[in-house]
This record gives structure tokens, C-alpha cells and sequence, in this order.
């Protein structure tokens, strides 16, 4: 069966009928075309499916579409203004924070929700948030250096 | 894998819920989704009716009663690591939850739908058994409690008749002069417990202790409560040879194995979570650690 429903992704309002059992992820990627969120293990597990709603990060292949009508998605391809990447985009660059960059989309947007919420993180917060964006290539470290980058460059611009 | 299609339904309240998962073949309850989208993308779990309870408002609530804490069994995970009310009458619970699966999987996944869903490596049914939480449950037949104790039935089993649902859940307000403690231990911050251990403790005036819990996860199909350690503390003076003798009875208590953690191996674990749980529960009652 499928349900009409109503949200803002990326900026932009967008109705339309969706099949019940499409997740957020699948829909992103296969109907809009944003393949910057990443599936990995289609169990809410690696995190590299992150999209924030609402400004908070959830696992895009363990939502339902119909879980986020009215609600407001931003997916990686949403977070750069006039084609400028964003302080955290950028920060993760600066420190070569990626290697394959399969889990970066899912790591930048939960970054980008913590400092939000927390302009000047200590490491173990920064460690904690990073907990469900899991990276198989390699160490954390240069991810925890982009996100102090990112505090930082955040903090000088305000 | 994807999810295999299902027919939805989003009932406004709570008797259109209990009506159509009464008369709904093979319907399953959707709450938070963090255990049951992982089921149904895997094909482990294939309903053919999901009934979404997102809509009805009152199951979402945090309240303050005269006895202590309702808590709607729709709350994310996420709301009540940022309660303050959670943090004031039960922070076992507040501590508890912030180890709960990881940042997204917190900002959907609800404290109904892992009492639930019962995974013997969750966090949130060992603090139900350490205090004793009661379970209100609506059904076809009208509601009733159910004390937490008797509600794993058996292994992601819960004692609940077809047709009703979990709706809220009551803690009770600790007493003065008391402290709990929540531990687990995992290979990453983000996995379930291979065990955790919960403790209270409630000191008296004279410095002995006067109420005892101990609840561990992760050695059997539900939380273990240890009630003969628990009866060993009470009237005992807060000292490392009782968390000792506390340790060593969580150590012997009969525990499941599987091949990556053997049943000796999480004793081992129960031990030692146990006796740092006590120590710390007794400092948050206003004790010494007795480390």
C-alpha cells in the first residue's frame, strides 16, 4: 500500500505517495537522487545511512518514510549554502579525515547535529556522538582533529 | 535486504491500537522501529499489518506521581537521556539510557519497544528489574499492571496477551539516602551489553544498609535479579568484603554462554561489574566508596 505524505528535504517541500514499507534511506538515494546517504548494513547499525530530521541524526535505513511526514531531512547534499561546503565539510578535508568516505556523509552530519547542540565538545562527547558512525578504514583519530577544526572554525565565525 | 511490504495503519489513540491488533491477523505494533526494522529488513520478522502508535501523544509522556516516575511507552530513548525529571527521580535510568544503542538509533528507538522487544544485551529491562518497575498494558479484555519480574516470558518474549499493548510504565521514588549505579560491558560503546550489572542501595541512619538491588543482563534469556547477594547486604555495613561477597554470588549465578562469550567468561564479567556498581551506588547514597 502506499501513503501520501508531505516533508522538506534539503530546503524544498516535496509531496508525494510512497510504498508503506520504503525506508528513508532507499527513498532519498532512489526517488531524489541524493546518494550521499550511504546504506551499509540495513540494520541501524553502521551509520553511514545518517540524515538529520529535525536537526537530529537518525539511521535513514531504520525510518520509515511514512515516520518522517511533516518533518524537515537534510541529507549531506543539503548542508553546503551556494555550493560552499560547510565549516564541518571543510574541516573534515583539512584533517584528511576519510579514506574510502563511504561512512563521511553519515560522520559530518552527526558532527554537524553535536555542535548544534554543543558548540565546544570535549573528547569523549565528540567519541560518544561518533559511537553509530562506524569507520572501517581506518582509526578515528584525523575524525576527532575535523571535528575540534570544525569547533574551532565555528567558534571564529561567531 | 528490504523490508517486505506490510499494510499500515496509524491509529489517533489508544482503543482503535488495541481494536485493530485484535482482529488484525499477523499485526505487529511499530514503535521506535530500532529492533523490528533491523527484524524486517533481515526477513526475520514479515507482519502483514503494522500498526503505528507515533500518533497517540499520550503514550510519549514523562510524569512526576506522588509514588515517583510515568513514564509513556512511546518516550524516545533520546527524551529521557535529556529528562531532567528522568535525571531527579531515577537516575539509574538516566545513566541506563545514555549507553542505549547510539545517538540515531536513541532519537527513534522508544523505552515500550525495547521492554518489549526484550534482547538480553539491553540496557533499559535490567533497570525495570533492578526497581522493580510496574508495567500498564491496555488489551482487548481492558488493562492491567504487570510487575516487571513476570514479564519476560522467554527468550524476545514478553508476557503479553494477543491483542494488548504496553503503555506505560511506573517507577517508584527511591528512598532517602540512596545510590545506583549502571555498568555494562562491550567490545564498542555502541553494542549491546555482553553483561551489565544495576545496583541500589539505600543506606540507614547507622550506616548499614536497609534496601538492596542487583539486576544483571546479558547471562540469560531476561535480567537476573540476584536475591540472595541482595539479602546478604541488608543490615550489613557498607565495607569491600560485602561487594566482595555480592561479587562472588553474581560470579556463581547461573549464566548462558555462546561461542564468542562463554557462560564463565560474562561470570567473570558479573563479578566484577557487580562489585564496582556497589561501590559506586553506595558513594551516590552518601557512603564511601569502599573501593
Amino acid at each position: 500500500m502506499t501513503i501520501p505524505v508531505s516533508l522538506v528535504i534539503n530546503g524544498k517541500t516535496q509531496a508525494f505517495d510512497v510504498g508503506a514499507h520504503h525506508v528513508v534511506a532507499d527513498v532519498l538515494r532512489e526517488r531524489f537522487g541524493l546518494t550521499g546517504c550511504k546504506v551499509g548494513c540495513d540494520q541501524g547499525v553502521c551509520g553511514a545511512c545518517t540524515v538529520l530530521v529535525d536537526g537530529a541524526p537518525v539511521t535513514g535505513c531504520a525510518t520509515f518514510m511514512f515516520a518522517v511526514d511533516g518533518r524537515e531531512v537534510t541529507t549531506i547534499e543539503g548542508l553546503g549554502l551556494d555550493g560552499a561546503l560547510s565549516p564541518v565539510q571543510q574541516a573534515f578535508l583539512a584533517a584528511g579525515a576519510f579514506q574510502c568516505g563511504f561512512c563521511t556523509a553519515g560522520m559530518i552530519l552527526s558532527v554537524t547535529a553535536l555542535l548544534l547542540r554543543d558548540r565546544d565538545p570535549d573528547e569523549a562527547t565528540i567519541r560518544q556522538w561518533l559511537a553509530g558512525n562506524i569507520c572501517r578504514c581506518t582509526g578515528y583519530n584525523a575524525i576527532v582533529e575535523a571535528v575540534r577544526r570544525a569547533a574551532r572554525q565555528v567558534a571564529e565565525a561567531s | 535486504m528490504k523490508a517486505p511490504p506490510f499494510h499500515y495503519h496509524a491509529p489517533d489513540d489508544l482503543a482503535s491500537a488495541v481494536a485493530l491488533l485484535a482482529t488484525l491477523e499477523n499485526a505487529r505494533v511499530l514503535a521506535g522501529g530500532q529492533s523490528l526494522m533491523p527484524m524486517m529488513n533481515l526477513r526475520l520478522a514479515g507482519p502483514d499489518h503494522l500498526i503505528d502508535l507515533g500518533r497517540i501523544a499520550d503514550l510519549r509522556r514523562i510524569e512526576e506521581t506522588p509514588q515517583g516516575l510515568r513514564i509513556g511507552a512511546m518516550t524516545t530513548q533520546r527524551a529521557l537521556e535529556k529528562s531532567d525529571l528522568v535525571r531527579r527521580l531515577c537516575p539509574l535510568l538516566a545513566e541506563a539510557v545514555a549507553l542505549v544503542g547510539h545517538q540515531q538509533t536513541r532519537n527513534r528507538g522508544t523505552l515500550g519497544g525495547s521492554l518489549c522487544h526484550l534482547d538480553p544485551g539491553a540496557e533499559l529491562p535490567v533497570v525495570a528489574a533492578a526497581l522493580d518497575a510496574v508495567l500498564h498494558v491496555a488489551g482487548p479484555a481492558g488493562a492491567r499492571r504487570i510487575a516487571f519480574r513476570d514479564f519476560p516470558l522467554d527468550y524476545l518474549t514478553p508476557s503479553l496477551a494477543p491483542g494488548e499493548v504496553l503503555t506505560h510504565v511506573d517507577i517508584a521514588r527511591a528512598p532517602a539516602n540512596s545510590g545506583a549505579a549502571f555498568l555494562e560491558f562491550n567490545r564498542r560503546p555502541a553494542d549491546f551489553a555482553i553483561v551489565s550489572a544495576a545496583a541500589t542501595l539505600t543506606l540507614g541512619v547507622d550506616g548499614r544498609i536497609t534496601q538492596a538491588a542487583i539486576a544483571l543482563g546479558g547471562v540469560s534469556h531476561a535480567p537476573v535479579r540476584l536475591a540472595q547477594a541482595e539479602a546478604g547486604l541488608i543490615g550489613a555495613r557498607a565495607s569491600v568484603s560485602a561487594w566482595e561477597s555480592a561479587a562472588h554470588l553474581a560470579a556463581q549465578s547461573p549464566c548462558d554462554g555462546d561461542e564468542l562469550y562463554p557462560a564463565d567468561y560474562r561470570q567473570e564479567l558479573s563479578g566484577v561489574l557487580v562489585r564496582r556498581a556497589l561501590a559506586i551506588a553506595c558513594q551516590r547514597a552518601g557512603g564511601a566508596a569502599h573501593v
